[in-house]
């Protein structure tokens, strides 16, 4: 038993970190704001040169073929850099249909992915294919009517459309897709889809049920880089600026946020590292109920240190300049992505 | 990352559970909590076999009759131990997690042979003398005075917080011997004998009605310059040596008792029609993930021990956490039985088949109160994450 990274997963987060800090610096990503919600398609396929959607797909199908644990180290530090775009869907997507059996872990007994579009898998895995993904909104219920918001339409070659039944492909280009012009997350370009057909069926319930619990995990890494980016931010501005003639971050009160946000980023992240290894390693724990763990207290977290980090920058962290806002605006994409969290502490206490 | 245990582990760990099977059911009843004289006799019994099955101080170095089991065993033993129901570390606290270790890296070889061996059996007893009226999360402003005359100390001066006092046979002491304002210069640690002439013992009654604790108070006790740990004036260094010790297992029983106690508060609100409510089932799985997230960061704690040597800073937050998920836990424990919560009697509401009866629901509860108290207020463990993990400045 060692819960610490390995050498191996420390050296992938060092070499997406300054990937992305390299590559991706935060002017870049603001400076396409208001585009179409990607890093731009050649971004994109630096991404997909790093491994990113590959990671999981097995060697024998031109993949790196590691586990979750390696996805979920590399998924914080994109989280950390905002890296905008449907990043989860693609990577899930490469894995996840490329077949029921060839994955680090035994696929699912009805989870059979027939009918997946010819070349999709190779073409999500090098970049070339940008999968999206939505959850299909209720069609009965009393709740009023919610259209379905589609993230990054314009860029999608597929989008997969997950219900309880089990999974469908839709093609976005038969979508009536209507741009919202003015999305909570700057960086999350959003369209209104009214109608979503049915699409073509994919795959059952039990594939849609392991879509959802990689999702979680891997949406909870997102937003423990969140959590981590916002207390960083924190941090940094506690001991710069000055009040009363002191660093703010020598008085009590402030101290106090700060540590509650390390509290909360190394919470989630020690729980949704233990999600990842126990899906890794059958027979170390319940798998679904750490994955809806982990993804419940990392949303919290990201949403709480996003929040947090606004206050502790006091009126400039209320103006458009600084940045804590776009982490918590991420937070709030990625909650709902995982979500909804209700259903996700629902699912730890059936399973508790 | 690996959450999987080695093959010796795992033999460690079913030799040890093989014998916990064995030895459990034939201890007798727990004694009642407040009659101290027969829990000293259920915990000295307790700690006795553990002596003579080999598991006494596991975490000791070898030199001071230990095991030097490593810190993943140190985890593998303590939730073997939880989920056996074996009995708590209870009066053998201080000696085995504190007085202990001290004396096995500060004490001379005499020292050592003198005091270890009936720690480790269970024949001694020992209690703490740190905290003072005056001196609490600032420890080193305490003034418990002792003045050197010939072949002892003579001390003079009150201590608080002392648990099992009443059936100690020594108590770790820090008294001041440097000047007034000498603080951390002038401490020395003395393993002071509780049967000496001129101690008074009185125990405070705490809000949940039970003696736990109490003030010690020391007019002229004399205590031989022989069981004086390390130099004079050195007492807070051989203090924090203690700490050292320390592989990430703290409160790791904790975490696994309070799971349990989750469990049979779902069966509480099953059996009582409670279960049928959205709010009470998210609310308990809320809290679930949470205990499940302190378990993984147990582990991690544990893991940076077992590669660096010294646990990581991750100790103040999982303390932090734990503590005040523990409240959380005792209030939602208050809030599913409603009236029932106002009486300390047992309304016989439980059933002994894995649902809660009100009167432990309400002890706990109460005593949540004192867990973001003892062993570092959550407002100081709020001070050191922030001042030594993230670097903030001291005020």
């Amino acid at each position: 038993m060692d819960f610490e990274l390995s050498d191996d997963e420390a050296a992938l987060a060092d070499g997406i970190r300054s990937l992305c800090a390299g590559r991706f610096p935060l002017d870049r990503l603001r400076a396409a704001e208001g585009g179409d919600g990607l890093v731009d398609l050649e971004g994109w396929s630096e991404l997909a040169e790093a491994g990113v959607f590959s990671l999981q797909l097995p060697e024998a199908s031109g993949g790196i073929g590691l586990g979750m644990a390696a996805s979920a180290v590399v998924f914080e530090e994109l989280g950390r850099a905002l890296i905008p775009g449907p990043l989860l869907a693609s990577h899930l997507a490469a894995y996840l249909l490329a077949g029921p059996t060839d994955g680090p872990t035994d696929g699912p007994t009805d989870g059979r992915v027939e009918g997946v579009p010819d070349g999709l898998v190779d073409g999500v895995a090098e970049g070339k294919v940008v999968v999206g993904a939505v959850r299909r909104p209720p069609t009965s219920g009393t709740g009023a009517f919610v259209p379905a918001l589609v993230e990054s339409w314009s860029s999608l070659g597929v989008l997969v459309v997950v219900d309880d039944e089990g999974m469908a492909v839709v093609d976005p280009a038969e979508l009536d897709a209507v741009r919202i012009a003015r999305p909570l997350d700057p960086l999350t370009a959003l369209w209104r889809v009214d109608r979503l057909p049915e699409g073509r069926r994919i795959a059952g319930a039990a594939a849609a049920h392991r879509w959802r619990r990689d999702q979680a995990v891997l949406g909870g890494a997102l937003l423990v880089g969140l959590a981590a980016g916002t207390l960083e931010m924190a941090v940094a501005y506690a001991k710069q600026r000055e009040q009363f003639g002191k660093p703010i971050g020598s008085f009590q009160s402030v101290k106090h946020m700060c540590a509650d946000m390390l509290v909360a980023a190394e919470t989630a992240r020690a729980a949704v590292h233990a999600a990842a290894v126990t899906i890794d390693q059958p027979g170390v724990g319940d798998a679904d109920r750490a994955a809806a763990g982990a993804g419940l207290l990392a949303s919290e977290a990201a949403i709480k240190n996003g929040r947090t980090c606004i206050q502790v920058h006091g009126g400039m962290g209320f103006t458009w300049d600084v940045p804590a806002h776009l982490y918590l605006m991420r937070a709030r994409v990625l909650s709902e992505a995982i979500g909804p969290v209700a259903g996700l502490a629902e699912l730890v206490a059936e399973l508790f | 990352m690996d959450l999987r245990y080695s093959e010796t582990e795992e033999s460690f760990r079913l030799e040890l559970r093989k014998w916990l099977v064995e030895v459990v059911p034939t201890l007798g009843p727990k004694a009642s909590s407040l009659d101290w004289p027969a829990r000293r006799v259920y915990d000295t019994t307790w700690q006795r076999m553990l002596f003579d099955a080999g598991y006494a101080g596991i975490d000791w170095p070898v030199e001071g009759g230990g095991r030097a089991a490593s810190p993943v065993e140190q985890l593998i033993y303590l939730e073997e131990l939880e989920r056996a129901h074996a009995p708590y570390v209870g009066v053998n606290f201080v000696g085995l997690l504190h007085a202990g270790p001290t004396i096995v890296v500060e004490g001379t070889p005499e020292q050592r042979a003198r005091f270890l061996p009936p720690i480790l059996r269970g024949d001694e007893v020992w209690c703490q003398g740190f905290s003072e009226p005056g001196a609490g999360s600032d420890l080193a402003s305490l003034r418990t005075k002792a003045v050197r005359d010939g072949d002892e100390y003579v001390v003079t001066g009150q201590k608080i917080w002392t648990s099992h006092a009443e059936v100690a046979d020594y108590c770790e002491l820090l008294v001041r011997t440097g000047d007034e304002g000498s603080r951390h210069r002038g401490i020395t640690w003395l393993a002071m004998p509780m049967d000496q002439p001129g101690i008074d013992f009185r125990p405070l009654k705490t809000i949940a009605g039970s003696t736990e604790f109490g003030e010690l108070f020391l007019d002229g006790v004399r205590v031989p310059v022989a069981n004086r740990m390390g130099e004079e004036n050195d007492g807070w260094r051989v203090t924090m040596v203690t700490l050292s010790f320390e592989r990430g297992t703290a409160f790791v029983s904790e975490v696994l008792q309070s799971m349990e106690f989750l469990r049979d508060l779902r069966t509480t609100a099953e059996r009582t029609g409670a279960w049928a409510d959205g709010d009470v089932r998210r609310r308990l799985g809320h809290l679930a993930a949470e205990l499940d997230a302190l378990w993984a960061l147990a582990r991690r704690n544990v893991s940076q021990a077992a590669r660096t040597g010294v646990p990581g800073v991750g100790g103040s937050v999982y303390k932090l956490g734990l503590s005040e998920i523990r409240q959380r836990i005792g209030e939602f424990g208050m809030d599913l039985i409603g009236g029932a919560g106002l009486s300390w009697d047992d309304l016989q509401g439980g059933d002994g088949r894995g649902s809660i009866g009100n009167t432990e629901l309400v002890n706990t509860w109460v005593h949540g109160f004192s867990r973001t108290i003892a062993a570092g207020t959550s407002q100081i463990q709020r001070n050191i994450i922030a001042e030594r993990i993230l670097g903030l400045p001291k005020g």
